[in-house]
């Protein structure tokens, strides 16, 4: 017989409180692993996220982190705008110019190129309107370019697809300048599809619904991404939308305290036989999504510090600000998380040791014996020690499994709401120090009974 | 000679201070296989003596040579390791693991002994004391003279050069009594066993070839009569 079979057979002997002691560690070991499978799946949420296909977001001067939740994950209240013809300064070539005269309208030093057209050779800046809701969802007014070059994943490198339907359009016979395309869980949840036609509502879930109405076109396939839980609607459409354009009486205003002189322009819509188009000085974005051309590091950093020293707008790094997110919020919650669950798994090897110290006066006979016949008293230390250990481990592994069987429950709830697969068998790196810990753990609380066993008087007990 | 016990005193401390001497014996000798009966009232420190040659309790004074090992120059571990190899021990209340079945319980003193699992051999003697039959079965499932059949087969699992018993029918029914002893007698002369059986029964004494009196062996015992 070894030892372990005779501590498996004390634990038989106390059943009940072994069971129960078993219990409480499982509870607390399942607990450990929901919290690293949470733990796992907001890192890499966070982290598939921040590889958004573009090296900075440029938007009204403000928070960075701010700028970065509302325009990624579409949290916290819209920030400011810039005007539309700061969104111009990133085009392109002569883009400046001939967005100036194709839209119309009125703007300072209309025949130069934009001030950021240097580095944007072979890259994009994608505009980005916010403010507006679909239901509990964000509404995004952007061009069909969000989607033509703007990737996801890990690598950051995938396109975006349409599990129904197509991109939107600048401008579609049958629908005009609004077009929309949906996200896969806001097109599920608000029970929508390619052909309905929705109406956002202005500036917050509960606002008043605008009149005009968009068609929508396309169902985008679930990305994992907070882009699937928004609507995406034509700019062109946003525009259009009521309190959407600036006022008149603002703009001239503000043109009148610069002391700039404009160039005004009619725009070539009406003569290309498409409906009149909301003039620049009007259009206001809230971010511009950019990726220099070239090799983008050196450009992004250069472009990024040039924004920032101006005055007019602040450019921020997503992946930097996600990341310090991370590690300024999420890792702090996160590893306060960790240290409660591993407190619980502290309280419940106390509960060991209570559980196995409460019975040495009923076992004090029984290591008598086994020292009578020959046990030595490290054998019963190890006895008592292996007790321990078993009633751990024991613990440990229905934990183990309990933990990961509820998180491969909760994998399809988890994957809807994050893209994220948790698996069965998804274990997170920290998990391999479980069963190490534990058995530390267990020696640790198994010592105080056993060296209580240990120095048992057997002539004392033997004729008790 | 297997045992040769000379000049143990053995003394206990009392709750209020002082100590109070218990065994004072000057020799005690028993040959490899004899067969000795200690004959004595309780209280009379019989059980202590046993104590003392297994080396779960020390003497303040004295040797005790076993089998050529003198036992009161041994550390702790090195008496549990005579104890194991050398000793058998039959307690009066059986002292089974209620936890375990018959086997395991005569596997038990195998495994604090020379560390072999004979199931053979474990197997075997519980088919000499007649629960063959009874091999996994826990005691509190048995009678209380199948469990003193247990605890005997347990002593004899290592093939000891002497056992000790304590009162070993004390706590059997009158029925069962004159079968343990056989048991007892016949499986130490089968395999050449020195026996130290203590009792206060006449009776069950005078069926032995050598019997000693603790009154005679225990001068402490001697003093108090007179």
């Amino acid at each position: 017989m070894n030892l372990l079979l005779i501590a498996w057979r004390n634990m038989q002997q106390r059943g009940l409180s072994s069971w129960l002691t078993i219990f409480s560690m499982a509870l607390g070991v399942t607990l450990v692993v929901i919290v690293l499978a949470i733990s796992g799946v907001v890192t890499e949420s966070f982290q598939r996220n921040s590889s958004v296909g573009y090296n900075i977001i440029v938007g009204a001067k403000g928070s960075p982190l701010q700028l970065t939740l509302n325009t990624v994950f579409y949290l916290s209240r819209p920030v400011e705008n810039v005007p539309y013809s700061y969104f111009l300064e990133f085009q392109p070539g002569t883009g400046r110019q001939d967005a100036f005269k194709k839209i119309g309208g009125r703007m300072h030093e209309a025949d130069r190129p934009g001030r950021y057209s240097r580095y944007m050779a072979g890259g994009f800046a994608v505009p980005v309107c916010l403010g507006d809701y679909f239901g509990p969802f964000r509404v995004v007014g952007t061009t069909p370019d969000f989607f033509a070059n703007l990737r996801y994943g890990e690598a950051g490198d995938m396109e975006y697809k349409f599990s129904e339907g197509r991109n939107f359009q600048e401008y579609s016979q049958e629908n005009g300048y609004f077009e929309a395309v949906i996200g896969s869980r806001a097109a599920s949840e608000m029970k929508v599809k390619v052909g309905d036609k929705v109406s956002p509502s202005h500036g917050n879930p509960d606002g008043e619904g605008h009149g005009e109405k968009f068609t929508i076109v396309g169902v985008l396939a679930p990305t994992g991404t907070p882009n699937d839980r928004a609507l995406f609607i034509n700019m062109e459409g946003f525009y259009w939308m009521d309190k959407h354009s600036k006022p008149l009486d603002e703009v001239a205003k503000a043109e009148k305290e610069s002391g700039l002189t404009y160039a005004e322009t009619p725009g070539t819509a009406e003569s290309d036989g498409l409906p009149a188009k909301l003039p620049i000085h009007q259009r206001e974005v809230t971010a511009i999504l950019v990726k220099p051309g070239g090799e983008s590091g050196i450009f992004a950093a250069n472009m990024e510090r040039t924004i920032n020293e101006n005055l007019q707008a602040q450019a921020a790094s997503p992946v930097r600000e996600i990341a310090n997110m991370l590690s300024m919020f999420v890792q702090p919650v996160q590893f306060a998380l960790l240290v409660l669950t591993i407190m619980v798994c502290l309280v419940s090897a106390i509960a060991i040791l209570v559980s196995i110290y409460n019975s040495m006066s009923e076992r004090r006979r029984d290591i008598a014996v086994m020292r009578a016949l020959g046990a030595r008293r490290d054998v019963v230390l190890a006895i008592i020690l292996a007790e321990s250990v078993l009633i751990a481990v024991a613990g440990g592994v229905i934990g183990w499994l309990l933990g990961h069987g509820i998180s491969a429950i909760a994998s399809p709830w988890v994957e809807d709401q994050t893209g994220i697969q948790v698996g069965f068998l998804t274990i997170n790196t920290w998990e391999w120090m479980l069963i190490p810990g534990i058995v530390l753990l267990a020696i640790g609380a198994g010592l105080i009974p056993a060296f209580s066993a240990y120095r048992t008087d057997v002539s004392r007990n033997l004729s008790a | 000679m297997i045992l040769e016990v000379t000049n143990i005193q053995k003394s206990f401390p009392l709750p209020g201070g002082g100590t109070v001497q218990i065994l004072d014996v000057p020799q005690l000798k028993v040959d490899s296989g004899e067969q000795t009966v200690l004959l004595g009232q309780s209280g009379g420190g019989k059980t202590t003596l046993l104590h003392i040659i297994a080396g779960i309790t020390t003497p303040d004074k004295g040797s005790i040579l076993l089998d050529g090992i003198e036992l009161t120059k041994l550390s702790e571990q090195g008496r549990d390791r005579v104890r194991a190899a050398k000793l058998g021990y039959v307690f009066q209340t059986f002292n089974l693991l209620p936890g375990f079945t018959a086997l395991e319980n005569v596997r038990l003193g195998m495994t604090f002994g020379n560390g072999k699992h004979d199931i053979t051999r474990a197997t075997r003697l519980l088919e000499r004391v007649g629960l063959g039959d009874r091999l996994h079965y826990k005691p509190s499932q048995l009678s209380v003279g199948q469990q003193q059949r247990i605890s005997v087969a347990r002593a004899l699992a290592n093939r000891p050069r002497l056992l000790l018993a304590d009162e070993p029918t004390a706590n059997v029914d009158a029925a069962n009594q004159q079968k343990i002893i056989d048991l007892i007698r016949e499986t130490c002369q089968e395999e050449q066993i020195a026996l130290i059986m203590v009792t206060h029964d006449l009776k069950l004494a005078q069926q032995f070839p050598r019997i000693e009196r603790l009154e005679d062996l225990n001068r402490v015992l001697q003093a108090v009569a007179k």
